[in-house]
Formats: structure tokens, sequence, C-alpha cells
């Protein structure tokens, strides 16, 4: 069914902090997602009926385990149109990324030696890649941002070279909303022979995702920003690459046969999932794919691309505001802004006071925001699809009277 | 009221003395000088000192930053000024707050610490 303001409405019933927030107006849903009820009493089920450790034990309830891990797996898996053996459990965007700059060195060629990130990273898809450039004599190089907060392709093109080894792009920018071609780019990376990584926690919970259609070679995502709980992540990827890659972690479950002096690897996933992991959390992952599945990313898109605009008009007719946002259609619905000498911190806490709820700050992106000349950082308001015209009303009109505050 | 919401951090009294603030500027013949940044939110904040016979005979500051560090530095070199410096390197987070009047978040707490830590480092 089509979202509409009515049924946006209709929606938050589904989302019990808002019946425990009287007059809540959530707008940090890139920070992180609420969480409908299904997915709290899914992980709520699994620990008063299921829980045991998987993998282990050969008794019922193990095995009841097993499976609903397993199961989660798979709609983990068939929600990005990857294969189950290519879905790694972590703990979130960043361990999976972290993962990654550290596993991958053992793979790259000798003579590729840099490393392509663009500036508009979150520190998650940065600091690994800045470290790793460190630790083994890379060199780490920024795709510019155009004037209009779009990815400069040419630069892309001038800086992606046969010494490329890796190239690690945000598919959506965690303060522009900029979604970025990882279609294109990754094709082009390949040619190149680069390794390809798509860093999607900003557009998992906004985009149809199908890593066969991007052949990208992995993916990375949170589970807290698509409505699902904190401290399960996953990393997808490619078989063949999975296959070669050492593991990250040692431990318990990801061997195969184990002496005094050797081990041997569990095939993917396991081989990357050393210890217990998170159960109950994967299951509440994969309870809050299904709920995004029954809506329908289209209709969330349709819907929030509509918030959008709405939003970039309200938000236009506030004096004396600076907005970095490329515009609809080239963004997912969130906007950052700026009121002209208002501290971000501020306006963010004038706005705690009407119960409005939006991320100030650099929003873990340090050097985009000296690019963007913004010292104390911006404000960003970011949407979901259970945001209302109302929401945004809310918003624009206390911005109008923090404004009269300062004057 | 719900869990969180505080009532006001931003008071008329606090408002205008961040429009207004007091001891805004440069000292001619400072003795110390500090500059401490918070580089999270991109707050700095110079504070400036004549100390005669170990007393901050005159004091200033200025900077660019949030409310609660503004006016936490206009707070700040009023009560220190005429202090003993042996007095004012004792001061800690409960005085500031106390000089705030309200109750300030944790989140919060950062801010109107900048002034008092650029005041201790120039006195070190």
């Amino acid at each position: 069914m089509k979202i509409n303001n009515k049924i946006a409405k209709k929606r938050k019933e589904d989302f019990p902090i808002f019946r425990h927030n009287l007059g809540l107006v959530y707008l940090d849903n890139a920070a992180t997602s609420q969480r409908p009820a299904s997915v709290i009493n899914a992980v709520k089920d699994f620990s008063e009926k299921d829980n045991a450790n998987v993998g282990r034990g050969v008794y019922s309830l193990a095995e009841r385990a097993m499976k609903k891990y397993n199961q989660a797996r798979i709609i983990v898996a068939d929600f990005i149109k990857a294969e189950p053996e290519e879905i790694i459990f972590t703990r979130n965007a960043t361990e999976s990324l972290n993962l990654l700059a550290y596993t991958l060195p053992s793979i790259l060629p000798r003579n590729k030696n840099e490393i392509l990130i663009t500036e508009m990273e979150h520190h998650s898809n940065l600091v690994p890649w800045q470290q790793l450039a460190k630790r083994n004599n890379m060199k780490l190089k920024f795709v510019k941002i155009t004037k209009d907060f779009m990815l400069d392709m040419n630069d892309f093109n001038s800086k992606l070279s046969d010494k490329t080894a890796i190239v690690s792009v945000a598919q959506v920018s965690n303060v522009l909303g900029t979604i970025n071609d990882v279609k294109l780019i990754t094709k082009l990376a390949k040619q190149k022979g680069a390794i390809t990584i798509i860093d999607a926690a900003q557009s998992i919970q906004h985009l149809n995702i199908n890593v066969k259609e991007l052949e990208c070679d992995f993916l990375a995502f949170s589970g807290h920003k698509v409505l699902g709980p904190s401290g399960i992540g996953v990393l997808f990827g490619r078989k063949e690459l999975l296959e070669k890659l050492p593991p990250f972690n040692f431990g318990g479950g990801m061997i195969s046969k184990i002496t005094k002096e050797n081990s041997e690897w569990a095939n993917p996933p396991e081989k990357f999932e050393a210890g217990t992991q998170n159960i109950a959390e994967a299951i509440g992952l994969a309870e809050s794919l299904s709920y995004l599945k029954k809506i329908s990313l289209e209709n969330i898109k349709e819907w929030e691309n509509y918030l959008l605009k709405y939003a970039l008009k309200r938000l236009k007719e506030v004096p004396d505001i600076k907005i970095y946002n490329p515009g609809e259609e080239k963004s997912v619905s969130l906007v950052s802004f700026n009121l002209l000498g208002i501290h971000p911190h501020d306006i963010a806490g004038l706005l705690n006071e009407k119960r409005i709820a939006i991320r100030a700050g650099h929003c873990c992106a340090m050097p985009l925001m000296e690019i963007l000349k913004a010292k104390g950082g911006v404000c960003r308001a970011s949407f979901s699809f259970y945001n209302t015209l109302e929401d945004i009303d809310i918003l624009v009109d206390a911005l109008k009277e923090i404004q009269k505050k300062f004057a | 009221m719900e869990q969180g919401i505080p009532e006001t951090l931003y008071s008329k009294h606090i408002l205008e003395l961040y429009k207004n603030p007091s001891n805004f500027g440069m000292l001619k013949n400072p003795t110390h000088s500090r500059t401490e940044y918070n580089s999270i939110c991109g707050d700095e904040i110079t504070v400036q000192l004549e100390v005669k016979n170990g007393i901050a005979k005159d004091v200033k500051f200025s900077g660019s930053g949030c409310v609660l560090s503004l006016v936490s530095a206009s707070l700040l070199t009023s009560k220190i000024k005429g202090m003993k410096t042996e007095a004012i390197k004792k001061m800690n987070k409960d005085d500031i707050k106390e000089l705030f009047k309200t109750k300030i978040n944790n989140s919060r707490i950062k801010c109107v610490l900048l002034p008092l830590e650029a005041v201790k480092k120039a006195l070190k």
C-alpha cells in the first residue's frame, strides 16, 4: 500500500517508542532508527523460548536456535539478493569495514598500493583505511565533492588507476544525503582490478539493494539503522573472495580442525564468526527486514522523497539558513543545515526543549565539515517512512522561533 | 513531563549574556594568555589575564562557540576578576555549575568547562 500522511501516522503505532514518549518528534533516523514492536518481540521471543548457543549443542533447543539463526541469515541474504554463505554477521558496519581493513592486505597484489575513498565518508569508512594505509605504507586518496554536494566523477576517474587496490564508497552520505552511483563506481573500479566495497549503512533503509546487480565485492551495513537492534551488523562478501580471505578473529566456531600446532578454518561465513554471536539480535534484524519488505522499499522511497521535497521547501522559508543537500531524487530523506550565527548544538538543545530530536555537530564526518566550512558542524534532520508532514512543520516553526530568540 | 526533557538551559538571562558578553575583547598588557579548543564542536576560547601580586587584576576573553561556552566565559571572567590566582587554580566543575544556576546536561558539560580550562592552563 502506498504511504501517505495518514498511513505514516498510523505506522507510528507500530513503534512503541512513540507511545512511551508522547509528543516526540524523532528526526534522527540516520543515527539510529526506531524499532517496531515485531522486532522487539522477535528478540524477546527468542530469549524466552528458543535461547541456546548455536552450532554446538545436539539437543532440541539448540537445534531450534540454530534453525532460527540460519533462517535469519537467509532472510538477510535474500534482502540484498546474496547467497546465505556470503552473509557474515558482525556487530555493525564499522566492524564489517574493520574486518576488511585487517584481512584484505594479504590478498592484494603487490603492485597496487592505493586506497580510494571519498570526501563524504563517515569516519567508519575513513579511519580503518587511513590506519591501513599507515600500517602497510599505502596511499589514501579522496574523491572530491562538487559545489552541489555530488561526488565529482571527473576527480574519481583521475584518481582511479592501475595502482588502486581498494575502492570503498558510501552509497549514501550520512551528512549530505547524496546517493552515489555505486554501480558505475564499482564498474569503473573493476576495470582497474580494484576490490570494491560499498558502505550501505545509510542506504539499506532507503534503497533497494541488489548485490548481484551492483557487482560489488563487499557491502556493509548496521542493523540499528534499518529498524533492527544494535549490536548486529552485516558484511556481504563475494563467495570466492571470502574463501581467499584470512579470518579476522580467532576462536571457537571458526575452525574445521585443530591440533596443538595448527588450525584449519571453517568455510565462510563461519570462518569469520569466531565466538558466540549476537544470536537474538540477528533474529531481530531478520524481522526488521521482513517488516520493511512488507511495507516495500518502493513505497518507502516514494513517501520519503515526498517528505524530503516538503522539508526542503519548508526549510527554505527560514531566513538565513544554509542547506547542504543536492535536492530531491539525488538524496535520501535527510537534510543538513545551519542557521547563520547560531551554533548547531544550541539549535539542537533548544529543539530538544520542544521534544524534537535532531543530530547536531560533525556527524562523524569531520573532514567533510572542513570542506563545508561548517566549523561547529551542522544540524541534521533525517526522516523515516513513519515521519509525517506535521513533524516537518513542527521543526520549521521551532527553527523560526529560535531565530527570533537570537535576534 | 516525559523523561529527558529539561527545563530551559536558554533562559532570558543566559541569552542576554550571550548577546552582550561581559569582558569580551583583548587586554593591552596581558601577563597570561591561553587559547583552548573543543574540536568536537569547533569552539575556540582565548582567555587573557593581567596578574599583579598574585591577583587577577583584569581578565578578558575572545573567541567563538555555542551559547553555553561563551556565557560560561562571561560568567567566569566576571567571577575571577580580583581573585587570587591560587584560588582560581582550585576552581572546578562545581564552581562553574554554580555560576549557571541551572542544571547542565552531561552532553553539554564540555562546553561550559572550556573557559575554565583555558584560564587554568594560562596560569600554569
